[in-house]
């Protein structure tokens, strides 16, 4: 092995041919990472697509029916009441979630102990699985046996605030904790600056702790956003999409479509529009938040 | 376990002396009581306690006094009838699945990403920034959105109604995270240290076992954390992809016990307690890293 050469800067920044001197793993070492998931993520994406053309009742072969399944998608007035519902209640929990976890997770920052212990408490929730929560609530919203001695679940209003409470009682443990990780790594030097300027406690919240924490909202609204997918369980035990249709998320839609009706090709359509818009607005979040940051530190290494 | 673990300062690069003096500066205006705060934090804990509480306390309720009691109220006469009606129902059979489901994943997982990881950042190769990209939009990949194709895959695989159904896709969907984690820890071991190894000769592989593995214990164990709990709580994959009795994980046979136990609340609400004690149990080994390990998401 020739020293000489590692050493210089050239050759450590340099191209990948130098690799076997300086001891760089070959770029195949990836290969078997990527190649597992292309197929169990990638490939589906794609699958999922081309299914979306088809008509197939999940026995026989797909049958290539066009743009049929996408009409039906514009037509539905389910699909629609679907994806507002969607929304609504992924803004709903945002709020909800960000304000308490947000709040939490800066009060937990202190360093006093019963804030230690505390925070042990507020995590349990996390620790039971979306299925577990969703019977535990279903059990104790249950008209006659539950907490509450009414059909909550029945009527429209209360089935969706139900949702919107039991995602938040399961993941505002994990964004406190989030919040709490950013809020430890603000620097005390801006707090005591703030405390000379003559700056309360609310002033400096407000001036100091949120903008600071701007990164960290970014990353939980994404998580949040993405996470509200997997309400799927929630729903599916607690209100099975009901009253009517009325907590029908999309997610949840396709289920039906896909398992119950055996349309396999209009679910795939419901899939693509999932997919399409999950990514398309993950991008606008880190576009617009710099979430993306992660690619300009790479360039310092 | 100890309860101030939360309070120690999360590690940093300084010198202890500098943090020892910065803290006691920060305690000069934390100190103040905040009672709006302390309130709200003290409602929050009702929240979270009240229906922990009716879950203990419902399941340890006889079946026949169920119908007309207030799971508020503490079980006059307690029973553990409940959860031996659930543990003689195939209970272990569904924790034992779930068991090897979680092993197998986290297997896979650290198998695939953390040689991943060591390329991206190890390389400047283009090859390897593009896989690395694969995985950044991999993060928002929903994956109720592909389980329609995944059936179809599935099948032609002649797994359907197998574990190796679930655990495979359950860890493709694992990955993502676990490869930005990775990279995001390994990227913080020296460049000096590498060549350092260099010099001595050691090939790409020495180096990752004998340095980068040991320096990047908390990323791993980040991972280990994230890809068991998804493993332990997936739901859809499961749903959807297996059918028969022998392949069934506890979060399905929690569903199926809605049905199976229909109106025996008490005994589905002991389930679901039993459901959550092995996760308990790693909780209180293994706090710190779990807590520490989900910390970092929000404070890079």
């Amino acid at each position: 092995m020739t020293v000489t050469v590692e050493k210089t800067p050239t050759a450590r920044k340099g191209p990948a041919h130098h690799a076997s001197r300086t001891g760089r793993p070959h770029a195949a070492w990836a290969l078997p990472g990527v190649l597992f998931f292309t197929f169990f993520a990638v490939v589906p994406m794609a699958l999922a697509l081309y299914l979306s053309f088809t008509s197939w009742d999940g026995l026989g072969d797909p049958r290539p029916v066009g743009l049929d399944n996408w009409r039906k998608l514009l037509d539905d007035p389910r699909m629609a009441q679907s994806l507002w519902l969607t929304v609504v209640l992924t803004v709903a929990s945002w709020v909800f979630q960000t304000v308490v976890a947000l709040l939490l997770g800066v009060w937990a920052a202190g360093r006093q102990r019963n804030r230690a212990i505390l925070s042990a408490v507020f995590f349990v929730p996390f620790l039971l699985s979306s299925t577990a929560i969703a019977i535990l609530f279903y059990a104790l919203l249950d008209p006659n046996f539950g907490i509450i001695q009414k059909d909550t679940l029945g009527s429209q209003s209360g089935a969706f605030l139900a949702i919107v409470f039991v995602g938040g009682w399961q993941f505002i443990p994990f964004h406190t904790l989030i919040y709490q990780g950013g809020a430890r790594q603000i620097p005390d030097v801006l707090y005591q600056a703030a405390a000379i300027d003559g700056a309360g406690r609310y002033r400096q919240f407000f001036s100091i702790t949120l903008p600071q924490l701007r990164h960290t909202i970014t990353t939980s609204t994404v998580l949040m956003v993405v996470g509200s997918l997997t309400y799927f369980e929630t729903v599916l035990i607690l209100t099975k999409g009901g009253p009517g249709t009325d907590t029908a998320i999309l997610p949840y839609l396709m289920y039906e479509a896909g398992f119950k009706t055996y349309d396999f090709g209009y679910a795939s359509a419901i899939a693509s529009f999932l997919v399409i818009a999950a990514t398309g607005l993950s991008l606008i979040l880190v576009r617009l938040t710099g979430f993306g940051a992660m690619r300009s530190t790479r360039e310092g290494m | 376990m100890s309860h101030d673990t939360l309070a120690r300062p999360t590690k940093t690069d300084e010198p202890s002396r500098e943090r020892v003096t910065a803290s006691r500066r920060r305690r000069h205006w934390t100190r103040r009581p905040n009672p709006v705060a302390g309130l709200g934090a003290f409602i929050w804990l009702v929240i979270v306690l009240i229906p922990i509480y009716a879950m203990l306390s419902a399941s340890l309720t006889g079946a026949d006094k169920a119908l007309t009691g207030n799971p508020l109220k503490p079980p006059s006469d307690p029973t553990l009838d409940n959860y031996n009606t659930v543990l003689t129902t195939g209970f272990g059979h569904l924790l034992s699945n779930t068991a090897i489901v979680a092993v197998s994943v986290v297997g896979i997982v650290l198998a695939l990403s953390i040689p991943l990881a060591y390329v991206t950042v190890r390389t400047r190769d283009r090859w390897s920034n593009a896989a690395f990209r694969l995985f950044l939009l991999g993060v928002a990949i929903p994956a109720q959105a592909v389980v329609v194709p995944l059936y179809l895959l599935i099948a032609k695989l002649d797994l359907y109604d197998t574990l190796l159904a679930v655990i495979l896709p359950t860890a493709a969907f694992a990955m993502p995270v676990s490869v930005l984690v990775l990279v995001g820890t390994l990227r913080d071991v020296s460049e000096d240290l590498y060549e350092a190894m260099a010099l001595d000769g050691a090939s790409p592989l020495r180096m990752l076992f004998q340095l980068t593995i040991p320096l990047a214990k908390g990323g791993i164990s980040t991972v280990v954390i994230f890809s068991a709990l998804q493993a332990w709580n997936g739901f859809l994959f499961p749903l959807i992809f297996t059918q028969s009795d022998e392949p069934r994980v506890l979060t399905l046979g929690l569903f199926n016990y809605v049905s199976q136990f229909g109106i025996n609340i008490p005994a589905l609400l002991a389930s679901v307690v039993l459901s959550g004690i092995p996760i308990f149990a790693v909780y209180l080994v293994a706090r710190r890293a779990l807590v520490g390990g989900l910390m970092g998401v929000g404070g890079k």
